[in-house]
């Protein structure tokens, strides 16, 4: 493909991620859509979108199953083809990569793809058990494993091997509390100091309440068209130039290591290779920090650092924003929040945003190339995109 | 050892609750599988034989959950691990009987049968835990 783009993302939308009190998924949802189609004055949608890819994990939440045609449906879109796709937390990633499919086959030339989850009307108790549904059963969680411990067996594997440390593994919690400070549709948008990190309980040691992101609610969604299309829609697309997707064991356990995600090294391979870039060529990365140990194994895992250096990248603030990469500018999982059907097309909103000039107080200067990574559960689904402005 | 009982993950939780700790060897490749599975991850063959595992093993990593779904709430603060066994084989596994100030990676466990008691409905499987070898 040699850097070719795929597909070009010619809008995009996104509710304020947050407390919904009162709203549906469906409602939500329409809202998020409602904004790409408004950002995009010369798309009929009924007439021009031919396809919809929605990223949902659970029916458990709304006691709704069959959310594809539901969500079409409410977003006025009755009569297009739907796919719901289900891969936990990665669900809109995978999304997204099929949407990719629809328009490089040639049987969509435009195309909706998005995500959507309602958690916040459920107690912990339950989201912990509906998320945790993402995990092994017969293994994993018949013997008591919550989501939260199965990246704490990471954290300290990574703890014991590369001497990573609390307070590294915090920091990121610090850094993506200050950019979701910065962004207006983040969940919590306060600064939060590394002293209350680590003061913070224990939900499944050594990760602490503020090593987890949070339970969400939100809609995202972006247009996608065939590349030589773009224009007749919009003066600045965003071009995906590259797109990896991986699967794993769904067990934890059954893995070769347990300080890297091999899925996501994979999805990265794939996507690098494809846009034909070095991963120093990346400007700024959107990736899957659902426990802030997450975050160190991803910078590995996409070649930011050595193996073993993530937590001496964090501390150093290379990562943060007006540093060499800046990683989760939009506040991440951590501080934007985790409907996590929403998550993956959340991070291509926010690249977006960020490659169009449009990223306000969180902008990262000159920003060509960006790059989002999208985990499902424990690394059992990654999916990576590479995204390049518009020259 | 007898074959003639299925490569499913119900038969491994039933020899477990007469205190066996069962894996599936492929015949044609010779992988073991644990938990055992009707279709050969590397190979594709559907041939197994049953072989024992004694139980003993190191720990790779652990947690110590202290925010559980309802069922667990009453247990917490619990410890769980992923351990590897003396065969290579990787299971995971709730550790009891340890302080957790003396849980440490590495450390020498065996597993536990527990009760054995296999509940009459879906899912008839029984709980397992780890011990310290040298308690």
């Amino acid at each position: 493909m040699n850097g070719k783009p795929l597909a070009s993302i010619i809008s995009a939308g996104m509710t304020k991620f947050g407390k919904h009190d009162g709203l549906l998924t469906r409602e939500l949802f329409s809202e998020a859509a409602s904004e790409a189609f408004c950002r995009c004055p010369k798309l009929d949608p009924k007439q021009d979108i031919k396809a919809m890819f929605i990223g949902h994990m659970g029916e458990a939440y709304e006691h709704q199953g069959h959310t594809g045609s539901t969500l079409a449906d409410w977003a006025g879109l009755t009569g297009i083809a739907v796919t719901r796709t289900e891969a936990a937390c990665g669900s809109s990633g995978v999304a997204l990569r099929s949407g990719i499919y629809a328009v490089c086959s040639g049987l969509a030339d435009v195309v909706i793809v998005g995500g959507v989850e309602k958690m916040t009307h459920r107690t912990t108790a339950e989201v912990t058990e509906y998320l945790a549904m993402a995990s092994d059963y017969p293994f994993e969680q018949f013997h008591g494993i919550t989501f939260p411990g199965l990246y704490a067996l990471m954290a300290n594997a990574h703890m014991h091997t590369y001497g990573t440390s609390e307070e590294q593994i915090g920091m990121v919690a610090v850094k993506n509390h200050y950019h979701g400070s910065l962004n207006p549709k983040a969940h919590m948008q306060k600064e939060v100091p590394l002293q209350n990190v680590l003061a913070s309980k224990y939900v499944a040691w050594p990760l602490k309440l503020y090593d987890c992101s949070l339970i969400t609610d939100g809609a995202s969604c972006i247009i996608l068209a065939k590349p030589e299309l773009a224009k007749k829609y919009t003066d600045q697309p965003v071009h995906i130039v590259g797109s990896g997707q991986a699967s794993d064991t769904i067990g934890l356990y059954e893995r070769q290591t347990l300080t890297s995600l091999t899925s996501a090294k994979l999805a990265a391979k794939e996507a690098y290779e494809m846009a034909n870039i070095t991963p120093q060529q990346v400007n700024l990365a959107e990736v899957h920090d659902c426990f802030t140990i997450a975050e160190i194994l991803h910078y590995e895992d996409l070649g930011f650092c050595a193996t073993g250096q993530g937590g001496k990248l964090v501390e150093s603030g290379a990562t943060r924003l007006g540093g060499s990469i800046p990683v989760n500018t939009s506040g991440g999982l951590k501080a934007k929040g985790h409907p996590v059907g929403a998550t993956g097309t959340a991070q291509a909103y926010e690249m977006y945003l960020q490659l169009t000039g449009q990223a306000d107080r969180r902008q990262v200067k000159d920003a060509n190339i960006g790059l989002t990574q999208n985990i499902g559960g424990s690394g059992a689904t990654a999916a990576v995109h590479i995204y390049r402005r518009d020259n | 050892m007898s074959s003639s009982e299925p490569f499913t993950i119900e038969q491994f939780y039933k020899f477990l609750s007469t205190n066996k700790l069962m894996a599936g060897k492929c015949v044609k490749c010779g992988k073991i599988h644990l938990p055992p599975r009707p279709l050969c991850s590397e190979c594709f063959s559907r041939e197994f034989t049953w072989i024992p595992l004694s139980g003993k093993g190191k720990l790779l990593t652990y947690t110590i959950i202290h925010v559980a779904p309802t069922q667990f709430q009453a247990l917490t603060p619990y410890a769980v691990g992923i351990v590897e066994l003396e065969e290579g084989l990787k299971i995971p596994g709730m550790i009891q009987d340890i302080t957790q100030e003396q849980i440490r990676i590495g450390m020498e466990l065996m597993l536990d049968f527990g009760t054995g008691i296999l509940p009459q409905n879906w899912p008839a499987w029984c709980r397992y835990h780890f011990i310290s070898l040298n308690p």
